[in-house]
């Protein structure tokens, strides 16, 4: 019994610093509409801000609560500075680019705080005051997380009064509902975008500093906070402040029971309970549908390639064919890699782009057919083309089944569960240290004999990926990619014209989820080794890094894409150890300048030098 | 007051304002009639800035508005009642009206709730009434006085009968009339004829994005019944 009461106290103070990040996060997505990626950056700075802050100010308890505000003010600053410079500029952008633009921020952040705080895990020097405790029920509980868990309740009766209460917050309020309007009505909208977006970060920069005394300042706590916020802010209803409360409580109670029930698999359970609150309530616990804040039209793929374009196609492939006559061993397992990447970018193209499904978590389905191809060869010793072959049925049969909840979802709710999803499959590979290996992994899935010179494994990689490529544009101009696009475009016109919106959809999304098991697949065999890493975020993030770089809008952007982003991060990793941040920097500027795209922006100068 | 000069606007590559020229006198009603589609509610809001005019000049009250920031033109005076209402539902009526409230205007009295519940009297049964829960005329009803809470020179008028009941209409058409006794100057977009011969001083018949026919609104139902068709 008190056993559980000290949990149930743990999960309550997690669930404080849980809220003060996630109502900042939610706060700006509600006003701003951008899904804030670069938000748990700012809990990081928070972090190591109130860390530098805190080493130098006594040690009371009186000036920690002002090293902590000072923290905030710093992070409200950044905010301000993140908000004038970045994201006041990319507004009007389709959803995904400005996920991709913060996660560049995201990148840039992580080098820039190695530099200035170096790689070690910074602790705070806990003065007696911070490690007293009291004794409730016979049981020791820190005093420290007593206070956490009051300021939970308090941020929200402040956030509640602000905005309610003064004229700010019903302005927040209107903005949320209809920029447009509050600006028909005179007010100047980039004051308070830029000011919400100061709250929110000067919220993450509090919760950041908070988390020192229990934990530290370290460079992976940007990502992790991030998942967990967008869970909390996903659950409890996009926008919703007190949504985001209820969310952090539930989410906070799970992972501290969750550590007793079932140790080391707690995200499997927070995940599982997102899932099926976003199945049974898809706007979250008190959230409602969005309005569409944008008019334009989404993009299309009708065009067929200009006959100038299909013959650079058909020279680069001859290049790509000769390359391994030519080129050395590391290059040609660039090539490969690029191959793979190819494949992968275009199946999370189909579905996002014509499909109209933004996933977070793709790299689940080519963690699935690494992991299938992997285990085929190692635990079922089957030869290596079967392998390939069962690692795109496994990963359309599992996307088939998880489509189901996927499809009656749409935008960033879709985004997260696919995110969740991707978790969840990281979280059983990572943990089920007797079949994958956990973090060792699989090792020694080497090519079938015939295979085994990378030239004709490298020429194998590329007629498969291509192949597929090439099958799903096919199916992209067939009946039923018409069928695709139209329920993209409009789901309530396409179903008046007989069309099953439910099944085109989970459809797509099966192909989508077999090719990327392809990729997979093809990938265990060329690295010879399947690690969790396969499905981590980062993982999922370079596929949308991939399609968004070379254009939701062109058949031909995610082959490109694929090719400049890989061409881009190996080169960087071989240029500089600061290749994070020249990495964030260049999608930064990428996005701002082109945000249509590398092959979108291609294909507008094309037409208009068509057209003059 | 306010002239517009070959106004020219797009949605994507569809031309819909192909020179649209008109001019209003301060304290006057003019209406701008035309039917779907011709590019009443396209003129507004370029006039508000939330469409860009690709060319053409606006001046209002001494300065060229054209392209200018939509908060900057409504700071300048120009108040905009949208078709659609565009209340803000999840705020109370009289949170509607602080999101429009601006500093009075020089050498005028700004308006109060109060007197705007004088002006719609149903406004004045429900200041805590959620927007979202009001009928569609108690709405437009607050569209219009949250507008004025911004103590506009001249307001922008969208088809403000639309898809209300007669009864309704007429309230309508009385707190316009009483605007005008205010000396606020008024752009009304309508394509109901009988209620803008109730209000308007002028009109302007709209085509296809140009401006075919401008006089006064007694001779319109004469003159003017070859361009609407009636």
């Amino acid at each position: 019994m008190n056993f559980l009461l000290l949990q149930a106290l743990t999960g309550l103070a997690a669930a404080s610093s849980l809220f003060l990040v996630s109502a900042g996060l939610t706060v700006i997505f509600g006003v701003t509409r951008v899904v804030n990626f670069a938000h748990g950056s700012l809990y990081l700075l928070g972090a190591y801000i109130g860390w530098s802050i805190l080493t130098r100010l006594p040690t009371d308890p009186g000036w920690f609560v002002l090293g902590i505000l000072l923290a905030g003010a710093a992070t409200a600053l950044l905010g301000l500075v993140l908000e004038t410079t970045l994201l006041r500029r990319i507004y009007r952008a389709p959803e995904l680019l400005q996920l991709l633009a913060t996660f560049g921020v995201v990148l840039m952040v992580q080098d820039i705080a190695l530099k200035i705080w170096g790689a070690q895990d910074l602790a705070l020097p806990r003065p007696r005051w911070l490690r007293a405790s009291v004794i409730l029920l016979g049981e020791r509980f820190p005093q420290f997380d007593l206070a956490l868990i009051a300021i939970g309740p308090l941020v929200l009766l402040l956030l509640w009064l602000l905005f309610t209460r003064t004229r700010w917050g019903t302005l927040v309020r209107a903005a949320t509902q209809d920029r447009d309007m509050v600006a028909a009505l005179g007010v100047d909208q980039r004051m308070l975008f830029t000011s919400v977006f100061a709250l929110g970060a000067a919220l993450a920069g509090i919760g950041g500093a908070l988390a020192l005394p229990d934990g530290s300042a370290n460079l992976q706590m940007d990502l992790s906070i991030i998942t967990d916020a967008f869970v909390v802010v996903v659950v409890g209803g996009l926008g919703s402040l007190p949504g985001a409360f209820l969310a952090s409580l539930l989410i906070g109670l799970l992972q501290a029971f969750g550590i007793v029930l079932i140790p080391g698999a707690t995200s499997i359970l927070v995940f599982a309970v997102m899932a099926v609150v976003l199945v049974l309530r898809p706007h979250g616990l008190l959230g409602r549908a969005q309005p569409v804040s944008r008019a334009e039209a989404p993009p299309s793929v009708v065009r067929a390639a200009p006959a100038s374009l299909r013959w650079a196609g058909v020279a680069a492939l001859a290049l790509a064919i000769a390359a391994p006559l030519v080129v050395g061993p590391f290059a040609l397992s660039v090539l490969t890699e690029m191959a793979v990447a190819v494949l992968f970018a275009a199946s999370l193209h189909f579905m996002m782009g014509p499909g109209g499904m933004p996933s977070f978590g793709h790299a689940a389905w080519f963690g699935i057919g690494a992991y299938t191809a992997a285990l085929a060869a190692k635990s079922l010793a089957l030869p290596m083309p079967a392998g390939m072959l069962l690692a795109p049925i496994v990963a359309g049969t599992v996307a088939l089944l998880f489509g189901w909840f996927v499809v009656r979802l749409s935008g960033v709710y879709l985004a997260m569960l696919t995110l969740a999803f991707a978790q969840i499959v990281w979280a059983v590979a990572f943990q089920s240290t007797g079949l994958t290996g956990g973090d060792n992994g699989v090792l020694g899935v080497w090519p079938a004999a015939w295979a085994a010179d990378p030239r004709v494994f490298y020429w194998l990689a590329l007629a498969v990926c291509l192949g597929a490529t090439l099958a799903l544009r096919r199916v992209l101009g067939s009946p039923f990619g018409y069928a695709l696009r139209a329920t993209r475009d409009s789901p309530l016109r396409a179903a008046a014209i007989g069309l099953d919106d439910g099944a085109i959809r989970l459809a797509a999304f099966a192909v989508a989820g077999a090719c990327a098991g392809l990729s997979g697949g093809i990938a265990a065999y060329s690295k010879g080794s399947v690690f969790p890493s396969f499905i981590a975020i980062g993982h999922s993030v370079d596929a949308l890094l991939m399609v968004l770089l070379g254009g939701v809008g062109t058949l031909a952007g995610p082959v490109i894409g694929a090719l400049a982003y890989t061409g881009l991060y190996d080169a960087l990793l071989l240029a500089t150890d600061l290749w994070r941040f020249a990495l964030g920097a260049i999608i930064v500027v990428l996005v701002l300048a082109f945000p249509d795209g590398i092959a979108g922006t291609a294909q507008r100068l094309w037409l208009r030098g068509r057209e003059a | 007051m306010l002239e517009v000069e070959d106004l020219h606007a797009h949605y994507g590559r569809a031309h819909i304002l192909q020179g649209v020229s008109f001019a209003i006198a301060a304290g006057e009603v003019l209406v701008l009639i035309g039917r779907n589609g011709a590019g009443k509610t396209t003129t507004m809001k370029s006039l508000i800035g939330l469409v860009r005019p690709t060319s053409g000049a606006i001046r209002f009250a001494g300065a060229d508005i054209a392209g200018a920031e939509t908060y900057r033109i409504a700071r300048a005076g120009l108040g905009y009642v949208p078709e659609e209402r565009r209340i803000f539902t999840d705020l109370t009526v009289m949170q509607n009206l602080e999101v429009g409230k601006r500093p009075a205007r020089a050498g005028r009295d700004p308006w109060t709730p109060r007197q705007l519940f004088t002006l719609f009297p149903n406004l004045g049964e429900m200041p805590t009434r959620p927007g979202g829960r009001m009928s569609g005329g108690e709405q437009q009803m607050l569209a219009i006085a949250r507008t004025l809470m911004g103590n506009p020179s001249l307001v922008l008028l969208d088809e403000p009968s639309e898809g209300l009941a007669p009864v309704i209409v007429e309230q309508m058409a009385r707190a316009i009339l009483a605007l005008k006794r205010e000396g606020v100057t008024v752009l009304l977009a309508e394509q109901n004829l009988h209620f803008a011969a109730r209000v308007a001083d002028r009109a302007a018949v709209i085509e296809t994005g140009r401006i075919v026919w401008t006089g006064g609104i007694a001779q319109l139902a004469s003159e003017a019944g070859r361009y609407l068709g009636v």
